[in-house]
């Protein structure tokens, strides 16, 4: 049974991974994208429509990254250039791909496609309980479970990591040095806004191979709420999204295995443990220590610089 | 350029003024979902193009993804001053704000769907969707091997509990043995949950699955174990094609066609329909042929006795989930008791405090 409830957890959790690898790297550079819901919806419908039309899984995921990167490159384009309110943008993003989906993707509801199919990998997934659970997914799972640390290595241990977050905590300081403060945000939002699109893609591709209208259903918000919960580390994310994965997972496994505990309980249990994160984060800031990058949100104006 | 105008001018005058002659009904619906979920508002859509081919009917209006409460009055009140005279709510949430502009628009005619509040000019409509569960309890009873069925349920309410001991009670008729074990997933629309909860019950030993959900997710969790799975709102064998025995359908046409055709002939009065299988509102999609020719046989002949008013699904002797005795022998219950059904039949496994 353990060996079940990881398998689903994993499931669960990967799309929600994916967007909140996302929205850190976004944040990362000091924007806040609450787009992220609608850019996997766009994510799973181009990811959808390439793999009906064509065939291929794999060009399936390179479209859904693609062409949610771009989406995702509107709300850059206008929280650098325009100058924009990031929240009022973020909104309109998502509100723009529940819609636009909603239109483009009418003739692929009812259309079946073969999903991603799970890889063994020889002798690991024999390892008694954690094997079969850890090492039997779909290519798209290991992929999350290595880009955490490929993002982790990247933000931390490369130039353009220490740049990026750099622009992140002080635009100003960054421009100074001689970092383009326009190009690491607009690229920022590029791959993180691709990466939510993958999460999406991994609901349309792998885990439920079908496409439906809003067929992300508040997994975008989460993963928005997650990025705080992990307190902007990717390998907190992992975690974060395996444990709301896994609060799901369990709670449903446990009504059919016959207890009396109510659903609602277990399903308050990862808001709760935001709240408290939330509470612990306010607390260390007033202590003067933040992992909130110093400029989320805010717009870099080079008139402006102190 | 000028005559250009007053030919186009003349041409929607006459198409109007003939439209205005030739048809006696113009209708609106107001759905909750998009016409694209291949599901409960899908299957309304069906049901106003059915009919949309009566000769007095003419082209109708729909308006998709309204959220239910006070902005369904606005967008219901603008179909009625646009000139709508007969207007179909398709969701429970509407019933207030139906009632609302009923008020003020007392030359149009109101249907609500599903709920029990009417007025002079508001009348109510379901269907019996429990008659086909029980057809589809039947046969999942005669498909287990495990003899362990999963039911994947949105919410705890009267029209799911019905259906669940409907279902229940089709499985127990042909299978003492068997158990339907359900998992609440708490919302009408989320293929992830809802492909979870499925492999939830899987994972338990269920071998037949069934579902009162919106979305296909169900079906495709079962075709990917290789058990069989019970659709529900349309017929949805192209998501489990190997797996699929059948589906309980709504079709909404044939309420559809009586009201229009009630209210083209002027005689048309406030009432609540509550259809079954008799006049065709509901009924179970074609049967895989997967499921043996006797069990069809038992599921014809039942569906017969339902249709002749010979049988009804919920007869006593019922008891509930611990045995106590809830229905005598012999006896039904009315369709108040129906409506408001909040207990499980013996054979369920759930939890209703959920």
């Amino acid at each position: 049974m353990i060996s079940i409830i990881i398998d689903a957890t994993i499931r669960a959790g990967t799309s929600i991974l994916y967007a909140t690898l996302g929205e850190i790297i976004i944040e990362r550079s000091g924007i806040i994208n609450l787009g992220i819901e609608g850019l996997m919806l766009i994510g799973a419908l181009s990811g959808f429509y390439t793999t009906y039309t064509t065939g291929s899984l794999f060009l399936g995921v390179i479209s859904a990254v693609l062409i949610a990167g771009i989406a995702g490159l509107i709300h850059g384009i206008l929280c650098t250039y325009f100058k924009g309110n990031q929240i009022v943008s973020g909104l309109a993003l998502t509100m723009f791909g529940i819609g636009i989906t909603a239109v483009l993707g009418k003739k692929m509801v009812g259309q079946t496609i073969e999903g991603f199919k799970r890889i063994e990998i020889p002798f690991l997934s024999k390892i008694p309980v954690i094997g079969n659970s850890i090492f039997n997914q779909d290519i798209l799972v290991y992929l999350s479970i290595v880009l955490v640390f490929v993002i982790t290595f990247v933000l931390y241990k490369t130039v353009w990591g220490l740049n990026l977050r750099t622009v992140g905590e002080n635009p100003y300081a960054a421009d100074v040095a001689g970092i383009n403060v326009t190009a690491y945000k607009l690229w920022a939002t590029f791959i993180g806004s691709g990466l939510a699109g993958l999460g999406g893609a991994y609901l349309s591709l792998a885990y439920t191979p079908l496409w439906i209208e809003n067929m992300s259903a508040g997994r975008g918000w989460i993963a928005v709420a997650l990025v705080i919960f992990a307190s902007w580390s990717c390998k907190r994310a992992l975690f974060g999204a395996y444990f709301f994965g896994g609060i799901s997972a369990i709670q449903l496994r446990l009504q059919a295995m016959g207890t009396t505990i109510s659903a609602h309980i277990l399903q308050m249990l990862p808001y709760i443990f935001t709240i408290v994160v939330l509470i612990i984060a306010t607390i260390k800031l007033e202590k003067g220590y933040s992992s909130q990058p110093e400029s989320l949100g805010l717009v870099y104006d080079r008139e402006d610089r102190k | 350029m000028k005559k250009f105008f007053l030919l186009f001018a003349t041409a929607i005058f006459l198409s109007l003024a003939f439209s205005g002659f030739a048809k006696e009904i113009k209708a609106g619906f107001i759905y909750v979902g998009p016409v694209g979920d291949g599901g409960w508002t899908y299957a309304h859509d069906l049901g106003r193009k059915e009919m949309e081919k009566l000769p007095f009917v003419g082209k109708s209006t729909y308006i998709e993804s309204v959220p239910e409460g006070s902005d369904a009055e606005r967008v219901i009140t603008s179909l009625a001053k646009k000139g709508h005279n007969l207007i179909f709510t398709t969701s429970f949430g509407f019933m207030d704000p139906t009632i609302n502009v009923a008020k003020r628009f007392k030359n149009v005619v109101f249907m609500h769907c599903s709920g029990y509040k009417t007025a002079e000019n508001v009348g109510t409509y379901f269907g019996r969707m429990y008659e086909p569960r029980y057809l589809s309890g039947i046969i999942a009873g005669s498909m287990t091997k495990s003899n362990i069925i999963g039911y994947v349920a949105a919410f705890p309410i009267p029209e799911v509990i019905r259906g669940i001991n409907a279902f229940t009670l089709g499985v127990r008729s042909v299978n003492k043995d068997a158990v339907v074990k359900v998992v609440w997933t708490q919302t009408w629309f989320d293929p992830g949950t809802e492909r979870n909860a499925a492999e939830s019950l899987l994972d338990v030993g269920a071998d037949v699955l069934a579902m009162h959900q919106d979305t296909p997710a169900t079906l495709q969790a079962a075709e990917n174990r290789g058990k069989y799975v019970i659709g529900y709102n349309s017929d949805m064998r192209s998501y489990a094609p190997k797996g699929f025995l059948t589906a309980p359908v709504w079709n909404w046409g044939a309420i559809y066609k009586y009201v229009a055709q009630k209210v083209n002939d002027g005689t048309w009065k406030s009432e609540q329909i509550w259809w079954g299988m008799d006049k065709g509102a509901v009924t179970l999609a074609p049967i895989s042929d997967k499921v043996p020719a006797e069990v069809v046989k038992k599921v014809m002949t039942a569906k017969e006795d339902i249709i002749n008013g010979k049988f009804q699904v919920f007869t006593g002797p019922i008891k509930d989930q611990s045995g106590k005795l809830v229905l005598e022998e012999g006896k039904t219950f009315t369709d108040g008791e129906l409506l408001g059904m909040n207990f499980f039949v013996e054979g369920v496994q759930g939890n209703l405090n959920n």
